[in-house]
């Protein structure tokens, strides 16, 4: 089956108000070409689950975002995301906040079609007070009580991968294939994207089949976007581009978010935006950081 | 051999590293330069059974040097680490980790996430609430504070409860004070834990030069003190000469302001 698809062709298939989940970690592995399709787009009212980096700030500075289900939102070398920041301060957007292994949890419930997962996380904090539609219940085995983490159904995921062959067999040769594996699962349709378009002849050798992390038949469309994750990270071809969102950064300050699509994304194609940064062969000598 | 001249940051270093030093065989994640400093020199030194990933994706059998290495260096993988495994981790409750919060309070619980009395419409939207719900209720954790002050230890509540700690009002059923795990609080001026009458804040020493009262008046609520506080101990020269090869880039003296020395001049 050939699931080849443009970006445009997937951000068609997404609708007004749908859940949708977004792979990665902060700045590392973020399917930003397609979060740059949704912003052209006019999709709205958006539920986003993620942990989150700009992808979840550009979304909600844009007023695509109802609700955010989150952990944290971070750029990591700069711990607050300037647009998520400045959403939340102006009381712009819905939130669900829960510890990171709770939206772990809540992602592997919707895979297992359980209505919730127990957890003693989260219990003693504002996470059960501030979220009150979630539920502390009684054990029928022991005498705690437990948070019922509920299934974070989604309607969609969208990922980025290294590697990905046309009938959907995805490769994530980073050190840290993060929850992307989760966020697949728990959606009803799910969306690669990837650096390179290989053959399947590419996955025969056992250590790299052993870095696919879920079975094609979860992946509905896989479309082929070299440096698709800039200005986030996919080792191993490319690192944070952390100058990048030094300049993001300071639009926050100066010009506000407007600016900063009129400069970057709004009527420029994928390749222009890339041109920008001096092309795919520059996007790929961003140097990896060192922890 | 005491060391006669040492920074602050490497006297913060060093009672970082006996935080972890009773640990036995768990993760240490020291978050930020100064606790991943501790947590290192505490695995070459006091407790060799620690474990530590790479900040990324890999646990290693030896602390890797922070910051950019050198093209040969092979870092010392043992196994795979992703943030998938680490939530196995940490429910598995063989971790300890350090961290630096924005807020403290007196019930010792702690925040990251925002400030303001409006949830909805926070003064100043921080990180979100991380991983500090899990980790506190499932292992040990402590606390690094670069800036002793009554706006990090607070006087009521945390705007937002992040982790929890002795609060009596929200104890959860079937839980006690026991159950809460909270050491070392590390901070500019001194170190103290949670072994005050009820879990409350105790003074365990003062760095060289800081006085009692400047605890307390930098305190948001009462510490707990005892008799004749001791002086933190001063780092051993070799204690400084291991931190050295762990922090080849010198980022330790980016971490307090100006740098200051570890026994605090005498007011002139």
């Amino acid at each position: 089956m050939n699931k080849l698809k443009t970006a445009s062709q997937i951000v068609a298939q997404l609708q007004d108000g749908m859940t949708i989940g977004i792979g990665g970690w902060g700045p590392r592995r973020k399917p930003m070409a397609l979060i740059r399709e949704i912003l052209r787009s006019d999709l709205k009212d958006l539920t986003i689950v993620s942990y989150g980096g700009a992808d979840v700030g550009m979304l909600c500075a844009a007023g695509k975002v109802k609700k955010v289900i989150f952990a944290f939102v971070s750029l990591d070398f700069i711990p607050l995301e300037p647009f998520f920041r400045k959403a939340r301060e102006q009381g712009q957007i819905d939130v669900m906040e829960i510890d990171e292994g709770m939206l772990l949890l809540g992602l592997r419930a919707a895979a297992w079609g359980c209505p919730y997962i127990p957890t003693q996380v989260g219990l003693g904090t504002d996470v059960i007070i501030n979220n009150p539609d979630l539920k502390v219940i009684d054990s029928p085995y022991d005498d705690k009580e437990w948070v019922a983490m509920p299934a974070l159904k989604l309607d969609a995921a969208l990922v980025h991968v290294d590697r990905a062959d046309e009938r959907g067999v995805c490769r994530i040769a980073a050190p840290d294939h993060h929850m992307d594996d989760w966020f697949v699962r728990a959606a009803s349709s799910a969306y690669v994207t990837c650096d390179e378009l290989v053959t399947s002849e590419h996955f025969v050798p056992a250590e790299v089949s052993r870095q696919v992390f879920w079975e094609r038949s979860l992946t509905t469309a896989v479309c082929h976007i070299p440096g698709g994750a800039h200005p986030s990270s996919c080792a191993p071809f490319y690192g944070i581009d952390n100058s990048h969102f030094l300049a993001y950064n300071k639009y926050a300050k100066d010009g506000g978010f407007t600016a900063y699509s009129e400069q970057f994304i709004n009527g420029k194609t994928e390749q222009e935006y890339q041109a920008m940064f001096g092309g795919i062969d520059a996007i790929r000598q961003i140097p990896h950081t060192s922890y | 051999m005491t060391a006669t001249s040492y920074s602050l940051a490497e006297l913060m270093i060093c009672v970082a590293a006996t935080a972890f030093e009773h640990d036995g065989e768990v993760l240490a994640t020291g978050i930020g330069v100064i606790p991943r400093l501790g947590a290192s020199l505490a695995m070459s030194t006091t407790n060799p059974d620690l474990m530590m990933t790479d900040s990324e994706a890999y646990l290693l059998s030896e602390p890797n040097p922070i910051g950019t290495r050198s093209d040969d260096f092979v870092q010392r993988n043992e196994t795979w680490m992703g943030f998938s495994r680490i939530f196995d981790n940490v429910w598995s409750r063989k971790r300890h980790a350090m961290i630096g919060p924005t807020q403290i309070d007196r019930f010792g619980q702690s925040n990251i996430s925002a400030l303001g009395s409006d949830y909805n419409q926070p003064k100043i939207q921080m990180l979100g609430v991380r991983g500090l719900p899990g980790n506190s209720i499932s292992h040990a954790n402590s606390f690094f504070v670069p800036n002793h002050s009554t706006r990090v230890f607070v006087e009521g509540e945390c705007d937002v409860v992040c982790s929890i700690g002795f609060n009596p009002e929200r104890m959860p059923k079937g839980y006690n004070n026991d159950d809460i795990d909270i050491r070392l609080v590390i901070t500019d001026i001194c170190v103290m834990d949670w072994q005050g009458p009820n879990n409350t804040l105790r003074l365990v020493s003062v760095h060289p030069g800081v006085s009692v009262d400047e605890v307390i008046e930098k305190t948001g609520f009462a510490v707990h003190i005892e008799a004749n506080t001791p002086t933190t101990a001063a780092p051993t020269t070799e204690q400084l000469a291991l931190i050295a090869t762990f922090d080849p880039h010198n980022l330790r003296a980016k971490q307090l302001k100006d740098n200051p020395p570890g026994i605090r001049p005498v007011a002139s």
